[in-house]
């Protein structure tokens, strides 16, 4: 066991910093350090401009995406070269936030089932910050239950062998900013739900799609509606086979919560800082026995996922799988940070109440709080996560699925409300 | 960067498993809960002969001269099996004591003894209800003789010597307190054995009148090495929560794959799902933190004190939800005295309050990370 670098890793690390140092946009720290939640903190110029400027950078010089193989524009590092990468740029962190879905997880997705010339095509793109894709995958309907979806793709009947597609999508984080999209459809609705959905990818700009900011409930706007009306799809922008969608998908979801998990920070940091410099009855609030406890309860769990991500690490390294552990990141994190801001706004007292700059940590908590919610429902609710665990992890049995074997068409779509 | 251990030392935990297996199976730990007998000590001679007790004690002092890496991995098989020994005691604390400020003759004297298990070895330190600090330690040496009274001692009924902490000389507030070995089976001695939680880990009150004290290590250092030595104990013992939190989740999960209700099994259910995946997640966040421990220990860092609390706090959390929801999933009959659930329970809850209870780790934990950040600012 140790935390020091093997002198590769040290060598690895030197050649990093000397190149960020070099070529990193400097003048931006002072925004990037105030970057909020998901957002990238740059405002004195345009901040996508900023950070594909930044990837555009990075990938030249062949820094782009890390872990991706050479041959698809990527670094072809080795796990703990990325790890290492990644706590290098972390004062750039920011700037890779819009790339992140593409990277994450719709280029693997496309290295697992596109086509040769495809991957050629577009993955490089995507390591350079040129094309940013989203993925179409929630639905009003179909959310958790992802398999319910029912935006519909069928044949032409010109007999080109295009799909026509209509429905419609939800909670698709940076549509509006995306060129390209990763969309599951159901092409065949006689069959049980899990067997009649098809994998496709479109240019977002391609007729019939429209997209709309969805106002979140705090009020910014990343999510998106996607709406598709008679949206003429080419059948060779299929991914893996007709029917084969519900596969296509678990590959995209098994990577985004990898890489969301590994994202996130609890804010434990922050809320430290805070307690050693606010006061209660004229001491600081780090004095506190209460104060102590509380944040010594998010301590223990900031550093467990620290070092759960090391272990994972060390795993990888070893050319282990990183096994189950990686799981919990989400699922801690979320209502980690929430409680950090509660119990932050709780400190300020009636004044917590208050947003906006001129709060503690320029109300970091404040936004913290309001945008939370979501972190503990994206990318696989607390429940979800929870069900996993309990069943890939733990190997306990699925809940008795009432629609398991029944032709989509016949599986009922609403309840009955109270009259 | 290695956060795992190493295959060997994955090799050496196994065979204790399988030599646990054999010999400590609940019946072991339930002869010493309903029996007059204060610890098994059949099985604590096997762990001897297999050099489990050793394993962190150098060749020189009769030990294996393994490392503190193995000596972890070993709690946490011990953990997992509650076993009714004095290990805790005797090797994670007497041990590190003589370690760390023992003089080489009372290395001599008792480290080999403790390592083959012909001597067991205690800490005396806390002698009233509540976080034990300098000012509540009211036991004192004049003239090599010890008065006073200390409860609870883990292992105080059966154990050969104390390491004391006593007030002695001159030595003001810091330097207040400093630390004694004392013959348990000399003059000056009364024992008895406490009515606990946990009568699988026997505690005692004892009873000091003139009881002849060497001194262990510097006068007025007592204090100092009292912490470093429970930082140390508190990552070992966070093994043993953590393979103790490991088996009651495993008890929980087979008992909900195998228990129907309502024509299915009761892990189907999300509500039942649901406590055990928050358990498994009270669990690895446990690991992480207690492997963060090991690496410290092992190395004697400079970051071992923030590394043990953390250990500790993450432990105890783990083992007391696990050890808690192991009862309730496996409802009433985990309320029976016949299921090993309360096993689990009540060390569970024993082990929480050893080295002092969680509320007071927290504290130091928030104490020791404010010092670090004004260290490093500095």
């Amino acid at each position: 066991m140790n935390f020091d670098d093997t002198p590769e890793e040290a060598a690895f690390r030197a050649k990093a910093r000397a190149w960020i140092d070099a070529n990193a946009p400097k003048h931006l720290l002072p925004e990037l350090k105030k970057a909020g939640v998901g957002g990238l903190g740059v405002t004195s110029e345009d901040p996508l401009q900023a950070a594909r400027a930044w990837q555009m950078k990075k990938f030249q010089a062949g820094w782009g995406v890390p872990h991706w193989p050479k041959e698809y524009g990527g670094g072809g590092f080795s796990p703990m070269e990325r790890v290492i990468w990644r706590e290098e740029e972390e004062a750039y962190f920011a700037l890779t936030i819009p790339f992140i879905l593409a990277v994450g997880m719709c280029g693997p997705t496309l290295m697992a089932w596109a086509s040769e010339e495809d991957k050629k095509r577009y993955l490089a793109k995507i390591a350079s910050g040129e094309e940013i894709w989203c993925q179409l995958f929630s639905e009003p309907a179909g959310g958790s239950d992802l398999g319910g979806l029912r935006t519909r793709a069928e044949k032409a009947t010109d007999g080109s062998g295009d799909w026509i597609v209509n429905g419609q999508k939800i909670w698709t984080s940076g549509a509006h900013l995306a060129d390209y999209g990763l969309l599951i459809t159901r092409t065949d609705p006689n069959v049980p739900k899990h067997k009649g959905l098809t994998a496709l990818f479109l240019n977002m700009k391609t007729p019939g799609v429209e997209v709309w900011p969805i106002k979140q409930a705090n009020g910014d706007s990343y999510f998106n509606e996607v709406f598709f009306t008679d949206v003429r799809i080419p059948d060779s922008q299929r991914l893996g086979a007709v029917g084969q969608g519900w596969q296509v998908s678990l590959t995209t979801l098994m990577n985004e919560r990898q890489s969301i998990g590994a994202g996130m920070t609890t804010r434990f940091p922050q809320l430290f800082a805070y307690c050693a410099e606010a006061e209660i009855d004229g001491r600081p609030a780090i004095d506190d026995k209460m104060v102590r406890s509380r944040l010594a309860q998010l301590a223990v769990k900031e550093s467990g996922l620290k070092y759960t991500s090391i272990r994972a690490i060390t795993a990888l390294s070893k050319g282990n799988d990183p096994g189950p552990e990686n799981s919990v990141g989400k699922l801690v994190a979320a209502s980690a940070m929430q409680d950090a801001a509660m119990f932050a706004l709780d400190l300020q007292g009636q004044a917590g109440v208050v947003t906006g700059e001129d709060q503690p940590l320029a109300g970091v908590f404040q936004s913290v709080l309001l945008r939370s919610p979501g972190a503990r429902i994206e990318g696989g609710t607390d429940q979800i996560l929870r069900n996993i665990i309990g069943e890939r992890v733990l190997g306990l049995p699925g809940d008795i699925r009432v629609d398991k074997d029944v032709p989509f068409k016949d599986i009922p779509t609403r309840g009955r409300a109270k009259s | 960067m290695n956060l795992d251990f190493s295959d060997d030392q994955k090799l050496l935990q196994e065979q204790l498993r399988r030599f646990l297996t054999e010999r400590c199976g609940s019946q072991v730990v339930r002869a010493i809960l309903d029996g007059p007998e204060p610890y098994d000590r059949s099985l604590y001679k096997g762990l001897a002969e297999l050099g489990a007790l050793g394993a962190a004690i150098p060749e020189e002092y009769g030990g294996v001269g393994l490392g503190h890496l193995e000596l972890c991995l070993f709690a946490e098989e011990l953990g997992r099996v509650v076993a009714p020994v004095p290990v805790a005691s005797s090797i994670y604390l007497a041990a590190e004591f003589l370690l760390r400020a023992g003089s080489e003759a009372q290395k001599q004297a008792w480290l080999p003894k403790l390592a083959a298990a012909e001597a067991v070895g205690c800490f005396a330190f806390g002698e009233v209800l509540g976080r034990v600090t300098r000012d509540k330690i009211a036991a004192s040496v004049q003239g090599g003789r010890l008065t006073g009274v200390k409860w609870p001692v883990a292992d105080g009924d059966c154990a050969d010597f104390a390491v004391v902490a006593a007030r002695s000389g001159g030595g003001k507030d810091e330097r207040a307190i400093s630390l004694f070995l004392v013959d348990l089976n000399g003059p000056g001695v009364r024992r008895e054995t406490l009515q606990t939680i946990d009568p699988t880990r026997s505690q005692a009150r004892l009873t000091f009148d003139g009881a002849p004290a060497e001194p262990l290590g510097g006068e007025g250092d007592g204090w100092f090495i009292a912490e470093q030595v429970m930082d140390r104990a508190a990552v070992l013992i966070a093994f043993e929560q953590l393979g103790g939190a490991n088996r009651a989740l495993e008890m929980a999960r087979d008992y909900a794959l195998d228990r129907m209700a309502f024509g299915r099994p009761i892990g189907s259910f999300q509500a039942i799902k649901h406590m055990l995946a928050d358990m498994y997640v009270a669990g690895t966040l446990a690991r992480s933190n207690a492997y963060y421990g090991a690496w410290a220990l092992s190395v004697s860092a400079a970051e071992l004190g923030v590394a043990a609390a953390t250990a500790r706090i993450s432990a105890t959390e783990a083992f007391q939800q696990c050890a808690k929801n192991n009862i309730q999933v496996h409802g009433g009959m985990g309320f029976t005295w016949a299921f090993d659930c309360h096993l689990y329970y009540r060390r569970s809850n024993q082990l929480a309050l050893a080295l002092g209870s969680l509320s007071t780790w927290e504290d130091l934990l928030i104490e020791r990370m404010r010092n670090a950040n004004v260290a490093s600012a500095a």
